[in-house]
């Protein structure tokens, strides 16, 4: 795989969507009913028939899309960059200009598409009429270009100044106004192919891509067999989850007392940091949304774990997190920690003995004597789903929850500034490489920063 | 040679592009699974074509509504202004891929150079910067714990480094090679620990590792061209992913399996990005045809698209606002466009890029997102 400019057949495949859309425009702004009106232009002292402003060009795309001026600007400087429409004035530059500056419509067999990539026989064609029509016309990359290609394909060399020559006596057979048109064209052409380094150039396109085509008999026919759930069902849980979460969500809603990145003050994460004394008003409620919310907090984690102990099943909670740490680990520890929590959870007699129904108990201890990553898998989804369906919604009852919801704090929101365009210090924050270096050095764990620490498990 | 201005009009006539449509080919494994021997291609390609018109009318029956209808009842979103509030300048090339760091303020990028850096996006600082021995690094990724980066590109690596404070420690010096692919690496990310890492490749697999050891822990197989992007399920189970590719399909994955489980095909080119719904039911795509689609994991469909007429260049990388009410868009026409899901209007366009956005996500916390372009500068918004 390359990403040499020379080989661009693999890319070509990549552009074609963007192309064909702009090229759909293009051809909508050319219709004789919907498109733009176009009229004579002048230019210095020819007049340049089927041309129009930069200006015409804007409204049409404002009125076509329903779209701001703003994006009208940017589109329409798209279509100016790719060679579909040029300027006539200052060819050059291949920008947009929203005044009376006037503009054509390459003719197709000039699209990016069409005649893509670039021959550099044309290319050098090109040039040498330049150089023979006006010595000096060339600037300086079209030079260099020149030279560049004079080596490269000296051996035709007779016939590229053959051919420049003709194509000039020929062009100087027809009209001046088609002269020009035809020259300008030609030029815009090679100005977006060939184009100044440094400037904006379509063909930067990434690396390579590939693709070829498969059958895919295996999974459609697995997929007929599988159970859907209606339109209706799913769609409503979307609903339904945005509007639970919307005053969580600061970008929908905002945050209290302000979003960091707008006032540059840090105190919205401050008071909401893993393990803060107390928590905010939204952080414990959103432990009632579903167990895995209150899994992810470690505060709540923490929290449930209190609440489990007074009821004396912690010991579901600390399997299960010995089963993610298995699951999660390093590969060579896995034979350790599974005889570990054979040990402590699942051997009779074992010191945290966890209730799981016989059958499943049955196939893990099976498990065991091959261990691997996943041998826990089943006993841990029995225990997560006792949890969740048992302890957690007695724990969302329970008087524990409720004084942590009563004494959560709700933050003032932070009155916009009266002089908004101070900007306050941006205080940083220590790393949390640094923080959990400091835990290793220490060997025992320090209050926690803005990351949590405890590095392999679930935090 | 001649192009008379006469000609504007009558030769409407586009070229033939290069046309890879009636070429494919089946690889080893798909050839081997569960197909008789005696079948041939071209009945492969009948049958294919049978059963891919069956699951389309199965997946019909069950599709009652649709969601801009269940979303008509909900409130439409209100003037929606969001802006630049951070510029991180300091690559000298395209931005290619960038992540978040739990702590919510700290980013890891990666760009064309090789150079990948760690700021604190809060005060623009630089915190680590290391030089990649390639060009071109395609994917970087934050560790949960904060402590390392991985990051690979086209050495067909994902390489592993621990993120270390001595100013003088050379970090290239204490790097860690995970993973190996025969073709570039497009995406990485860790699963819930340090100790694991999710690839995807342009040699058409992804993989899961075992950082430590650098073993293969289990391949997945299934698409028929470049894997470009995954994302790691937000389930209770955490056991599945998705990922799409230049066969513009977006696969979900069982982890511990290796299976393919489900498979959507409506894309009509390269999907470029997946992200999961918050909920972990739903996902959404951004591709070069310029569309973003979500698709419903249970409905086992596509269920919007998130489009344009004036939207003409691919989506290059999309994330959901927390509450995922709202999708941001990085396209290759350098703007941000911001999608109601549930509506599927577009209620904005940020503008400020210089060049294709390349990479998009959306803070720990939801207070923001970041976007890395080809312009060498990473953008935070808010």
């Amino acid at each position: 795989m390359t990403i040499s400019t020379l080989t661009r057949g693999g890319a070509q495949r990549e552009q074609q969507h963007c192309l064909r859309k702009m090229e759909r425009v293009i051809i909508a702004m050319q219709d004789p009913d919907i498109g733009l009106k176009m009229r004579n232009q002048r230019l210095l002292i020819t007049v340049i028939p089927h041309a129009m402003t930069g200006n015409d060009i804007m409204e049409w795309l404002i009125q076509k899309y329903n779209i701001t001026d703003e994006e009208a600007g940017h589109l329409g400087g798209l279509l100016v960059q790719y060679g579909y429409i040029y300027p006539l004035k200052e060819p050059r530059s291949l920008i947009l200009r929203s005044d009376d500056s006037p503009y054509r419509f390459q003719t197709p067999y000039f699209w990016t598409s069409s005649r893509w990539p670039a021959s550099e026989l044309d290319y050098a064609i090109y040039l040498a009429k330049k150089n023979i029509r006006k010595q000096g016309e060339l600037v300086d990359y079209e030079k260099q270009n020149y030279n560049l290609l004079h080596k490269r394909i000296n051996h035709t060399w007779d016939f590229v100044v053959m051919q420049a020559r003709e194509q000039i006596r020929a062009s100087k057979q027809r009209r001046k106004a088609d002269r020009i048109v035809l020259e300008c064209q030609e030029q815009a052409y090679w100005l977006v192919n060939k184009p100044c380094p440094g400037a904006f150039d379509v063909f930067d396109l990434g690396p390579e891509r590939c693709n070829v085509l498969n059958s895919r008999v295996i999974l459609n026919r697995r997929a007929l067999v599988r159970n859907r759930v209606k339109s209706s069902i799913c769609l409503e849980s979307f609903m339904k989850f945005c509007d639970q979460y919307h005053q969580h969500d600061p970008i929908m809603s905002g945050c209290l007392p302000s979003n960091p990145w707008i006032s540059d003050d840090t105190t919205h994460w401050t008071i909401n940091t893993d393990l803060v004394g107390t928590p905010t008003r939204l952080r414990v409620e959103r432990w009632s949304f579903s167990f895995m919310e209150l899994l992810n907090d470690c505060l709540g984690r923490r929290e449930f774990m209190t609440y489990l102990e007074k009821e004396f099943s912690g010991e579901n909670l600390c399997f299960w997190e010995a089963c993610e740490d298995l699951r999660h680990g390093e590969s060579s520890k896995i034979i350790l920690k599974v005889e570990e929590v054979y040990k402590t959870f699942l051997s009779p007699g074992a010191a945290r003995w966890v209730n799981i129904d016989s059958k499943t108990m049955e196939r893990t201890l099976e498990g065991i004597k091959q261990p691997h990553r996943f041998v826990m898998d089943d006993a841990q989804m029995h225990i997560y789903f006792l949890m969740k369906k048992d302890s957690y919604p007695r724990y969302l009852k329970s008087d524990l929850y409720k004084n942590m919801l009563s004494k959560a704090i709700v933050p003032q929101e932070t009155k916009k500034s009266v002089f908004p365009f101070m900007r306050r210090q941006r205080h940083s924050s220590p790393s949390p490489a640094m923080v959990s270096q400091a835990t290793e050095d220490n060997g025992k764990a320090k209050g926690a920063g803005p990351a949590a620490t405890n590095s392999g498990t679930l935090s | 040679f001649s192009g008379s201005f006469g000609e504007v009009y009558q030769t409407f006539h586009l070229s033939i592009y290069m046309s890879s449509n009636n070429k494919f080919s089946i690889s080893p494994e798909m050839a081997t699974q569960e197909v008789q021997p005696n079948e041939t291609l071209s009945n492969l390609k009948a049958e294919s074509d049978t059963l891919k018109t069956k699951l389309e009318d199965e997946r019909a029956k069950l599709h009652d509504v649709e969601l801009h209808q269940v979303a008509e009842k909900v409130d439409g979103l209100g003037q929606f202004i969001m802006k630049t509030r951070r510029t991180l300048k300091g690559h000298g090339n395209k931005v290619l891929c960038m992540d978040w760091c739990k702590d919510k303020r700290r980013i890891v990028s990666s760009s064309q150079d090789g150079k990948v850096i760690v700021w604190d996006a809060f005060t623009t600082n630089k915190e680590h910067a290391v030089t990649m021995p390639c060009t071109w690094v395609m994917a970087c990724a934050y560790a949960p714990s904060g402590c390392a980066v991985a990051c690979g590109g086209l050495d067909n690596k994902c390489s592993v480094y621990p993120l270390s404070l001595d100013k003088n420690e050379n970090l290239a010096a204490k790097k860690k090679s995970v993973a190996m692919h025969t073709n570039y690496l497009s995406a990485c990310s860790f699963t819930n620990s340090d100790m694991q890492i999710l690839t995807s490749s342009g040699d058409g697999t992804c993989a899961l590792w075992d950082v430590e050891s650098g073993q293969l822990l289990q391949s997945f197989h299934g698409h028929a061209a470049d894997v470009l992007c995954l994302d790691l399920a937000p389930s209770e189970t955490g056991n599945t992913f998705i990922s799409g590719g230049c066969d513009k399909k977006a696969n979900v994955w069982d982890m511990r399996s290796g299976q393919c489980i489900q498979s959507f095909e409506t894309h009509e080119s390269d999907i470029n990005s997946v992200r999961y719904y918050p909920s972990g039911d739903a996902f959404a795509s951004g591709s070069d045809d310029a569309t973003c689609r979500l698709y419903d994991l249970r409905a086992d469909r596509e269920v919007a698209i998130y489009s344009k007429e004036s939207i003409i260049f691919g989506a290059s990388s999309v994330d959901f606002s927390l509450s995922g009410r709202l999708l941001f868009g990085g396209y290759n026409d350098y703007t941000i466009n911001v999608w109601d899901v549930l509506k599927g209007t577009r209620v904005s366009i940020l503008f400020g890029h210089e060049n294709r956005v390349s990479a998009l996500r959306v803070s720990p916390d939801g207070t923001a997102f970041c976007s890395g372009s080809w312009d060498h500068t990473l953008r935070v918004w808010a």
